[in-house]
């Protein structure tokens, strides 16, 4: 029997959400990890009872857990509680320093400041883990400060591909109100060389050798706070969606303004249409229909809550420009909720299931693609991240 | 520093206590506190050390991997002292070398 499983990522810990393929009953397992920030959980495609998990503290710095069950057991890879290490060092599963080796790495330069000035890389936390598609044990890591790790033991340890950090735009990238983070990994299901990223505030890049070397794509991208708003870098990118059956494709959800692009991101347009405002975070794609987009608008830059105390997604099914809000289900009325870039997801049962996490704790879920919605679980954490499993 | 041991001459083996904060206990699976056994000269760098090789999931949560510096937030005391400030090769105070009291490593308060 298929069902889902909903994995959340809180400011204080980490829960997994199960129902079966009608999605109505809904079974809470957590908290995990509890008292961390656990920015992102992903299982992976290939063997979906492995689950990589970013757990993070301001205090201790950056754990890696993962899974090999479905979330019933937990380890850090490489030093896994109550086993003895064979070899000293063990293998560092949370170990991410920059690649300066003179073979493949670069240099460590430096970034823009909040301030105009220079400022160095200094790694602080993983935003989100991207599983291969092909391999359980290859999983890819957006850090801040911006840059990109993967690893091919099952995260025991990483490596820089550091032709990211070192394309050569790094002195114009800067940390947006989050930090200066690489939160968005797209990896194309056709062409295992191409891969997507997106830093705020640098924009968007892609990769079409395995991530030797990468090129900046944000050509239509304006964005009026830069002192150059066409400038090749610089954009603050708040996340980006792919359909997997066209992905060529790609919808991008930018500070203010929704974008798309049909040629691999090399050129962009607005697609914001008729929504109340373009300012959000998340945006994501219908498993099913290419052309079926969600948003959840944000007031503004200043004011991180949903216009009007409404919490409302909006769907385009003709790809960008017309919206229409879908409200069945969800708060009209003194909600202030945030909905944070990674917090969407959507399932892949016939009847695409939508989910999205809030500011305030909640976890909504449509099983009717978004036309109506119910709470699976209402008073969790502030919600950092939603993934979403379908099991066959 | 008053109250350390003096010089590292004290030949053997000491096996230190160490109370971790509540965050670290639950990440190496142990209770309030630890012990380790540490070689002399009875420095924090070599208690650090051993707490690393016993518990090995504790690396890079207390001491950052690429410098071997105490995290920003983290502090060290023993016998009512702090020695979050005086480098890693301090000395321990001999009550701790001698098991009388453990080497406390605290989660300073900023946030929530």
């Amino acid at each position: 029997m298929s069902g889902v499983r909903v994995l959340v990522g809180t400011r204080k810990g980490a829960f997994i959400l199960s129902s079966d393929g009608k999605r109505k009953d809904w079974t809470v397992d957590g908290p995990f990890f509890s008292g961390w920030e656990i920015y992102h959980m992903k299982g992976s495609p290939v063997d979906p009872n492995r689950i990589y998990v970013s757990q993070t503290s301001g205090w201790f710095g950056q754990v890696i857990q993962r899974s090999d069950d479905g979330g019933k057991t937990w380890l850090q890879p490489g030093a896994p509680i109550g086993e003895k290490v064979d070899a000293w060092p063990p293998k560092p599963s949370n170990k991410f320093v920059y690649d300066t080796s003179t073979e493949l790495g670069k240099p460590l330069t430096t970034h823009q400041w909040y301030d105009g000035t220079q400022h160095p890389w200094e790694f602080k936390r993983v935003w989100h883990l991207e599983p291969s598609l092909a391999d359980p044990s290859t999983v890819y890591a957006g850090v801040e400060d911006a840059a990109l790790f993967k690893s091919t033991d099952g995260g025991e340890s990483w490596h820089e591909l550091s032709g990211l950090r070192g394309h050569g735009t790094g002195p114009n990238w800067q940390p947006g109100a989050g930090g200066m983070c690489l939160h968005t990994v797209i990896l194309d299901p056709g062409n295992p060389d191409r891969m997507y990223i997106a830093i705020s505030a640098a924009g968007a890049f892609r990769t079409d050798d395995g991530g030797k070397t990468w090129k900046p794509i944000n050509k239509g991208l304006v964005s009026p706070f830069m002192p150059d708003p066409k400038a090749e870098v610089g954009h603050c990118v708040h996340h980006v969606a792919m359909h997997k059956a066209r992905p060529n494709v790609l919808f991008m959800q930018k500070h203010w303004d929704v974008m798309r692009s049909d040629d691999a991101g090399d050129n962009w347009r607005e697609v914001s249409g008729n929504l109340p405002t373009d300012f959000g975070f998340v945006i994501d794609v219908h498993a099913h229909q290419p052309d079926t987009v969600y948003v959840v608008p944000i007031k503004s830059d200043s004011e991180h809550f949903v216009p009007d105390g409404k919490l409302r997604v909006f769907r385009s099914k003709t790809g960008g420009n017309e919206w229409e809000p879908l409200e069945k289900g969800l708060p009209q009325k003194d909600c202030y909720v945030n909905v944070l870039r990674d917090a969407m997801a959507v399932d892949s049962l016939d009847e695409c299931g939508v989910y999205f996490g809030t500011s305030g704790g909640q976890v909504y879920g449509s099983a009717d693609a978004g036309d109506t919605w119910a709470p699976l679980v209402r008073d969790l954490p502030g919600v950092l991240s939603i993934e979403v499993q379908t099991l066959k | 520093m008053s109250g350390a041991a003096q010089g590292d001459e004290r030949a053997g083996r000491a096996a230190i206590r160490v109370v971790l904060p509540y965050h670290l206990r639950t990440l190496a699976g142990v209770g309030t506190e630890v012990s380790v056994q540490v070689d002399a000269p009875f420095t924090l760098a070599r208690v650090l050390d051993a707490l690393e090789a016993r518990y090995p999931m504790l690396r890079g949560t207390i001491r950052e991997y690429e410098t071997g510096k105490r995290r920003p937030f983290l502090r060290f005391f023993a016998c009512e002292e702090d020695l979050s400030n005086e480098g890693m090769d301090v000395l321990l105070p001999e009550a701790v070398v001698a098991g009388r009291e453990p080497l406390l490593v605290i989660g300073a308060i900023a946030g929530g």
